[in-house]
């Protein structure tokens, strides 16, 4: 059974248009990445899915519900982790909780139990007579996470869990991400870390200038590239037109200069690297370093959409100045 | 009944997180204490305190409402906890007014520092109360409301405060408090009708010490309308400007 079910959903700002024919189905259980750049729609259509912006054209149906005819009937089954940590600063950790929960209907003691179930949960505890304006960006991250779990959705959106915070913090939301979905919450998740999506998603939907590219699973994603071979090869003094000679020498191989020092080599067979050495020895390049590499989701994403996923990561936390 | 713990906790959250603050509590207190304190001082007598009263209780309720309402809702917008309102599973009616009651709650308060401090310099025992304490509550929800208006037409917090100002002063002098209605010129006299104040200061006026030009039934009507279509007004901008 579907937990969410888009059609056609579209979405214009003046002369943009931020989303356009946007159709997508999630599945009970599931843990559905939506992926793209920043400014690609991914917001817009939480917005949108959510109840904080209303489409132009398209139907959105939660559990059953049809959203776009009555947003506020599907609320109670939807949590929202938005892309900044939005909890009251001036309240403590354990009042927000409450606070979020209140607004769901709960009751004190169950409100005040399940706070304190996820402050657990959440590490969280040590600071739950905090201010959430005192806690540092991680912790920030962690506490909406749970602020929009508290009420048990059914289905929860979370918009860039993971952006502007420390290594350690996102590796735990991550973890905690996952385990939310082995307890069966549906997740919907965007996110312009492709690494991200690729260990936590099942199903990706790629999202670019409003418009799904492609929707697929990870593993189907991944197999097209999955007999490729893949080489890094790091060298000094290599001269202009390298690549030019080494493609010419080697037909059957696919060279790329990443960088002057930087080489990457890609074949159907796999790469002998002794030939391809001695023939740079050979004309004075010196090389350094040769590695092995495993193609990813982010090749995928890179060759469906044209976009590298580094500029995109850099655009992305340097326009934010998220938490 | 789900809606109503909502409701209360909003309602709550807002009076500790904003109208208990020291600060506010500060403002709720002084000001209306230095207005009356200023207006006895310069008034002619005990007989004058009951005309200064409704002037000075209307003031309060207004600087202290719209000023505190317009800043916090355009505070949380700006930090987009507000959002976090609009996700909620509460009509958006029912949240604004949960939003919107602390600041009637401390328009109220504010409204009985100048009370308190009649009630030591005269006999407030003619006051008609029945009126007065229904037309109090009715300027502060019609203030709040207007505070709710001007936070919803603004985005930033100074703005708020700049627009606040455009409706307050006017309406100050126009309203009835320093200078009688009858007495403004033939072209501004309309424009005082056009503002909720001149009918609640005319039932103040009223019930203290029975100077008022209108009806009582027609003044609580004016008001009574006044909230709602500013209610209403901020109901209808919310949803065309908050939820895109």
């Amino acid at each position: 059974m579907n937990a969410l079910s888009i059609q056609g959903l579209a979405k214009r700002f003046g002369d943009v248009q931020a989303v356009s024919d946007v159709s997508v189905e999630v599945l009970e259980g599931e843990l559905f990445g939506f992926l793209g750049p920043n400014g690609a729609g991914k917001t817009t259509t939480i917005n949108m899915l959510t109840g904080l912006a209303r489409p132009d054209t398209g139907t959105v149906r939660i559990g059953g519900i049809d959203c776009t005819q009555n947003p506020k009937a599907a609320q109670h089954l939807t949590g929202v982790v938005p892309d900044e940590s939005n909890l009251y600063p001036e309240l403590t950790g354990f009042q927000n909780l409450c606070f979020c929960a209140a607004l769901y209907g709960i009751r004190k003691t169950e409100r005040e139990n399940r706070a304190r179930e996820l402050l657990d949960t959440f590490s969280l505890t040590d600071a739950k007579d905090r201010k959430f304006v005192g806690y540092s960006k991680g912790m920030k991250r962690k506490l909406t996470i749970a602020a929009g779990i508290i009420h048990r959705p059914h289905i929860l959106f979370l918009d860039e869990p993971t952006t502007g915070i420390d290594v350690a913090s996102a590796r735990q939301i991550r973890q905690l991400v996952a385990d939310l979905n082995q307890s069966g919450t549906t997740i919907f998740l965007t996110t312009h870390y492709i690494e991200e999506a690729e260990r936590l998603c099942g199903r990706i939907a790629f999202i670019v200038k409003g418009s799904i590219v492609r929707i697929d699973t990870v593993a189907d994603l991944i197999q097209p590239i999955q007999d490729k071979h893949v080489m890094q090869i790091a060298v000094s003094n290599a001269g202009a037109r390298l690549e030019y000679k080494l493609t010419a020498a080697f037909p059957r191989l696919a060279f790329q200069c990443l960088n002057l020092g930087l080489i990457r080599v890609e074949s159907d067979q796999p790469i002998r690297i002794g030939p391809l050495v001695r023939f740079m020895e050979a004309l004075g390049v010196e090389v350094n370093e040769a590695r092995r590499m495993r193609l990813s989701l982010e090749d995928v994403f890179v060759r469906i959409t044209g976009i590298e996923a580094d500029a995109m990561k850099k655009e992305k936390e340097k326009g934010g100045g998220k938490p | 009944m789900k809606r109503w713990i909502a409701f209360w906790n909003i309602f709550v959250k807002d009076l500790r997180a904003y109208y208990l603050k020291p600060p506010n509590i500060s403002w709720g207190l002084i000001f209306p204490f230095a207005w009356t304190g200023m207006f006895f001082i310069k008034s002619g007598g005990v007989q004058d305190v009951l005309r200064m009263v409704p002037g000075v209780i209307s003031l309060s309720i207004l600087f202290g409402t719209t000023s505190l309402l317009s800043v916090t809702v355009t505070f949380e917008k700006k930090g987009k906890s507000f959002d976090r309102l609009l996700l909620a599973p509460i009509p958006l009616n029912l949240l604004m007014l949960a939003k919107t009651s602390g600041a009637i709650l401390f328009g109220v308060v504010n409204a009985f520092v100048p009370i308190l401090m009649a009630a030591f310099l005269t006999d407030l025992s003619q006051v008609n109360w029945g009126a007065a304490i229904p037309a109090i509550v009715l300027i502060a929800m019609s203030s709040t409301f207007l505070g709710l208006f001007v936070a919803v037409s603004v985005s930033e917090v100074f703005e708020a405060q700049t627009f606040s100002n455009f409706f307050r002063f006017p309406m100050v002098f126009l309203c009835g408090l320093f200078f009688p209605i009858e007495r403004l010129p033939i072209f501004l006299k309309p424009l005082s009708y056009l503002f909720p104040l001149t009918y609640g200061v005319d039932i103040l006026h009223g019930s203290f010490h029975g100077g008022h030009m209108m009806a009582f039934s027609t003044d609580f009507t004016a008001l009574s309308l006044f909230c709602m279509v500013l209610f209403l007004i901020s109901l209808r901008n919310i949803g065309k400007r908050w939820i895109l």
